[in-house]
């Protein structure tokens, strides 16, 4: 028994050592995926942000039709990178509604002047409210949501080239 | 140049590392007394060196063996053909006497004082043990060297930072011409490699001292003791020459540098790491202690009372380091907090605690030939979770506000490491510690017994937080879930456990090595756990606050007053050295745990957005938010706010907080204003301003927050007149024996 | 307390330049009129982890998105929601990650037996070096 125990240190360490192997072969992920992908988009209705764009609703994201969600902000400069291929994806047809966060309508207008604006809808999210309710942790986000308005898939970080087959794929499984 | 030097004196000095290990381990080979010697060997002649040494007490304290390398080794090219079967058969003679000094010495208090070399071998005379001798003999001046030149490579890489050479690829990385002189130098240590490279040295050095001073212990111990801490400064040599060297060069050479992480940009950087490191690294010696008595089966009084310095030195510098980390997140990050239970803060809480507990088990070794395995034990563990923790904060293997982003080649070199040197020694405990002999057991009730339950405690909150710790990294390697564990828990799981350590600390001193009766500890203690209860009930009517604080608070005075009692009746000028120590270092956990109760207790925060000319009222004070202004610093632009505090009648104060900005590289950070009272600090942020001339304040009232840090330093003062006290005392031990 | 220490990297590489301009929302600074609610409001902010710095709690943040969470829970404080019900609706929308405080789900038992088991353990070891008192 008292043998037995002095090994019990050495066990206990091979077990730490096996946990820190873990963390170091596991790539390092420091993404927190949403916890709402399944599940119908939260109830909420967002004002425009922009005067002559419509702003944004629950029931507007419930219409038949599966699109893509952009949660976003002109003060990110991730989000100027993925303009073009949120570009490209509007020109293959796809709907991208988008939310603004923490925005002021100068700066929005003056970034999609600037980079291209391939929004249908814009709402406007001052406190990131509508934002924590989708679960989503930054800019820029996006969702993947189905035409009875279920999330389906969440993209986080910009979107590049390389992540538009996965995008559309996903937008094919929503339909 | 200064860098070839540099990187020149590394790679020699790792050359020596393995020459060091190399001899101690044939040295001890051919004394028959390394694992790889064979138990029948070992256990036939288990103290071949010990036998002569008190006659050369005198000799050997004047002049060490330091000056002998060449002689020394060309006796061992001579005595090189013994072959340890002979050393072995040679000094079985020795048996019957083993017993007797060991014990002599343990009880006088002395160690084996003067166990010089060259001295001890030269009464052997015979020849017989001359190779091994000279092995042993050499180990100590290579030990000196070794550390003398990573000293000398990690001050060739303070000179690169110092001016600012840009021909290296870690100053461009990390420095920028136009910081000020204090952060160049302090920069030095402010990275990856140039951290590694201060780990290395203070290990060096600690071995060099080891080399210098160490007189006590018996000569194979010492050879096995320096020999394991030059394999340990070989395997980190060989990280920073193949994995991290600081000198690389970049070529062509850029005009400035990238500039130093603004938030480092403090003089918490030039003094926090380096006694943290100082504190880890010196646990270093206590590991390489345990290691190389367990390899000569020498676990005893000697081996505690040379180790309880090195343990004493190193948990005074980790003491120091975690009180000013400490201070310093709390004024810099600009929240107010100053313990997060950050998995950084809790790699270096770890050491801590587990260095605590040797001190004390260390004690009951020393005092009462008792825990003798469990102290061996911890001593692996205390250098272990050094290990452990310099790991962690390096490989960002756990999200921390505080990791370096490590590339993975570097993580799996280190964990090469550390399961070569912790698998390595936990298996020479596990293969060893049956042949360590436990004294008798101990009274329930007695000195002893206290400190066998501090050990319990410690070693507990030291499990809790290393569960707690690496727990969310455990369940996502089964089950792939992410979760988080953090102040809730440890304060819930720590916190009761840290309360019944405080409360037995108060009885633990009061208490008779032995045997002691419960009813007399219970008159001793009545007075102080009356004031407990008053501070309770008092506490109480004024305020309902929770029921950690609240016990907390009661506790800390109650057992602040029971820390005092050991020096009730007594001659206080004649009290001992140590015994002020102890009350002192004592004394600081109940004032330093006042703070912590007070603080969560009874701050109140204010939260604003005010205008120029407003008064905002917190605590006792009420501060009026003059204006912001801009200024430039030397190497950052700022908004600096005004604001006049006052107290009821009291002076007016000035405080200015700032929001600062740095260009290289673009950073913000908060530079809070403090002002500090006898009971408690006003702390004072400025946030950002909106559209319509308002600026964001954040003000705090903390009540004997200081209390806090004060305590550290009391914690810290008590271990250094320990320190003190022992060191002196054995130095009037050796002289009384020289004269004899 | 190797905070901030030598690193503090991941800190400021993103918020410094890509912050947004707007000011921030009404609650992320301001605290409750009432101060039980506002001290409810601050507990529970302690312990919820923030997305963006991850290091720390929501509390201690500057980032933006730490200030927005911070007046989420002070506006459904201050319209009378337990804070466990806002930790709950946080851990439905980003997990147990958010929370600082380990829940009580099975997967956590071994955690919170943790200090049982370990003075236990301690315990048992310990009782060996005792001799019975008569």
């Amino acid at each position: 028994m008292r043998k037995g125990l002095l090994w019990a240190p050495l066990a206990l360490f091979a077990l730490l050592v096996g946990f820190i192997v873990f963390g170091l072969v596991r790539p390092a992920d420091h993404v927190i995926p949403s916890k709402m992908i399944g599940q119908p988009v939260p109830g909420f209705a967002l004002p425009a942000a922009l005067p002559g764009k419509p702003g944004l609703d629950s029931a507007a994201l419930a219409d038949g039709k599966p699109r893509l969600l952009n949660v976003f902000a002109s003060w990110c400069l991730p989000c100027a990178a993925e303009a073009p291929v949120l570009m490209a994806l509007k020109d293959k047809g796809v709907t991208i509604d988008a939310i603004a966060i923490r925005d002021r309508p100068d700066d929005l207008a003056a970034f999609l002047a600037r980079w291209g604006d391939p929004f249908a809808r814009i709402g406007a999210d001052h406190d990131s409210r509508v934002q924590m309710a989708f679960g989503s942790s930054g800019v820029p986000e996006s969702f993947v949501i189905d035409g009875r308005g279920i999330i389906r898939h969440q993209h986080v970080g910009p979107i590049r080239e390389e992540d538009v087959p996965a995008i559309l794929a996903a937008l094919d499984g929503a339909r | 140049m200064i860098a070839e030097a540099g990187l020149a004196a590394l790679w020699l000095a790792a050359a020596l590392a393995a020459l060091q290990l190399v001899l101690g381990l044939s040295a001890l080979r051919k004394a028959g007394v390394a694992p790889g010697a064979g138990d029948g060997a070992g256990k036939a002649s288990r103290q071949p060196f010990s036998t002569p040494f008190l006659p050369s007490a005198v000799e050997a304290r004047a002049g060490p063996a330091i000056g002998g390398p060449s002689t020394t080794l060309g006796r061992n090219g001579r005595g090189g053909g013994h072959a340890g079967p002979s050393t072995a058969l040679g000094m079985g003679g020795d048996e019957g006497s083993q017993a007797g000094p060991l014990t002599a010495l343990g009880i006088d208090g002395g160690g084996g004082a003067g166990a010089g070399p060259s001295a001890a071998f030269g009464a052997d005379g015979d020849g017989q043990t001359s190779g091994a001798a000279a092995l042993g003999a050499a180990i100590r001046p290579l030990a000196i060297v070794q550390g003398l030149l990573a000293l000398f490579a990690f001050a060739c890489l303070i000179a690169l930072f110092v001016r600012s050479d840009m021909s290296v690829k870690l100053v461009v990385e990390n420095s920028h011409s136009m910081k000020p002189m204090l952060y160049k130098w302090a920069g030095a240590w402010g990275n990856h490699e140039g951290s590694m490279l201060m780990w290395v040295t203070i290990l060096a050095v600690a071995g060099a001292l080891v080399g210098v001073v160490e007189r006590r212990l018996r000569e194979p111990t010492l050879i096995a003791t320096l020999a394991a801490q030059a394999a340990i400064a070989l395997g980190f040599y060989a990280f920073l020459l193949f994995a991290s060297n600081p000198f690389a060069r970049l070529n062509p050479a850029p005009a400035d540098g990238m500039g130093l992480n603004p938030l480092l940009q403090d003089p918490g950087l030039a003094f926090h790491p380096p006694t943290l490191y100082l504190g880890y690294v010196g646990l270093s010696v206590a590991f390489s202690f345990a290691v190389g008595a367990l390899v000569t089966r020498d676990v005893g009084g000697d081996f505690a009372r040379a180790m309880r310095p090195w343990v004493l030195a190193a948990w005074i510098m980790l003491t120091i380091g975690i009180t000013a980390g400490s201070y310093w997140a709390y004024y810099e990050l600009g929240w107010g907090g100053w313990w997060f239970w950050d998995p950084v803060e809790n790699a270096s809480l770890m050491p801590w605690l587990a260095a605590t507990a040797l001190l004390h088990s260390v004690t009951v070794l020393a005092t009462r030939q008792g825990l003798r395995t469990w102290t061996v034990m911890l001593a692996v563990v205390a250098f272990s979770m050094s290990m452990i923790g310099t790991f962690l904060v390096r490989s960002g293997i756990l999200t921390s506000v505080h990791a370096f982003a490590v590339d993975p080649r570097r993580g799996s070199f280190i964990l090469a490491l550390l399961i070569l040197y912790i698998g390595g020694a936990l298996a020479l405990f596990a293969l060893r510690a049956p042949t360590i002999r436990e004294g008798t057991p101990f009274d329930p009730v007695s000195r002893e017994g206290a400190l066998v339950g501090n050990n319990l405690l410690l070693s507990a909150i030291l499990g809790v937080v290393l569960v707690g710790t690496l727990y969310p990294l455990g369940v996502e390697a089964v089950n792939g879930e992410k979760l988080s564990v953090g102040p809730p828990y440890f304060n819930a799981a720590a916190g009761p456990l840290a309360l019944i350590l405080v409360a037995l600390m108060a009885a633990g001193p009061l208490l008779r090595w032995r045997r002691d009766e419960l009813g007399a500890l219970a008159r001793r203690i009545a007075l102080p756990a009356l004031l407990s209860v008053a501070t309770l009930g008092a506490v109480l009517l004024v305020s309902p606050i929770g029921v950690l604080p609240l016990l907390g608070l009661a506790l800390a005075t109650g057992v602040g007053a029971a820390s005092l009692a050991p020096l009730w009746k007594r001659n206080l000028r004649r009290t001992p050295l140590f015994t002020w120590g102890m009350v002192i270092a004592h004394l600081g956990i109940a004032v330093s745990l006042f703070g912590m109760a007070s603080e969560s207790a009874f701050t109140k925060e204010k939260l604003v957005a005010a205008r120029p000319g407003d008064t905002v009222a917190v605590g006792p004070y009420s501060v009026r938010f003059v204006g912001v202004d801009p200024i430039a610093g030397p190497n950052w632009t700022a908004l600096e706010a005004t604001m006049v505090a006052r107290r009821d009648n009291g002076a007016p104060v000035t405080l200015k907080p700032q929001a600062r900005f740095f260009p290289n590289p673009p950073t913000e950070t908060n530079e809070s204003a403090i002002a500090t009272r006898l009971d408690g600090q006003l702390y004072v942020v400025l946030g950002k301003g909106d559209d319509d001339g308002r600026w964001q304040l954040r003000l705090w009232w903390k009540p004997f927050v200081t209390l806090i840090w004060g305590g550290g330093g009391l914690i810290a003062l008590g271990g250094a007149l320990s320190l003190l006290g022992r060191l002196r005392r054995e130095r009037t031990a050796h002289d009384r024996r020289a004269y004899l | 307390m190797r905070a901030l220490v030598l690193a503090l990297l991941l800190v400021p590489a993103a918020p410094a330049l890509a912050d947004s301009r707007m000011a921030a929302a009404a609650y992320a600074d301001t605290q409750l009129a009432d101060p039980a609610q506002e001290a409810k409001a601050t507990a529970l902010m302690h312990t919820i982890r923030c997305l963006v710095c991850q290091g720390q709690s929501i509390a201690d943040s500057d980032a933006d998105m730490a200030g927005d969470m911070r007046a989420l829970i002070r506006r459904r404080i201050a319209a009378g929601e337990e804070p466990e019900a806002i930790r709950r609706w946080l851990i439905e929308r980003y997990g147990d990650w958010v929370s600082y405080a380990p829940s009580t789900k099975p997967v956590n038992w071994p955690l919170w037996a943790a200090p049982l088991l370990l003075v236990a353990a301690g315990v048992l070891i310990a009782r060996r070096r005792f001799r019975r008192r008569r």
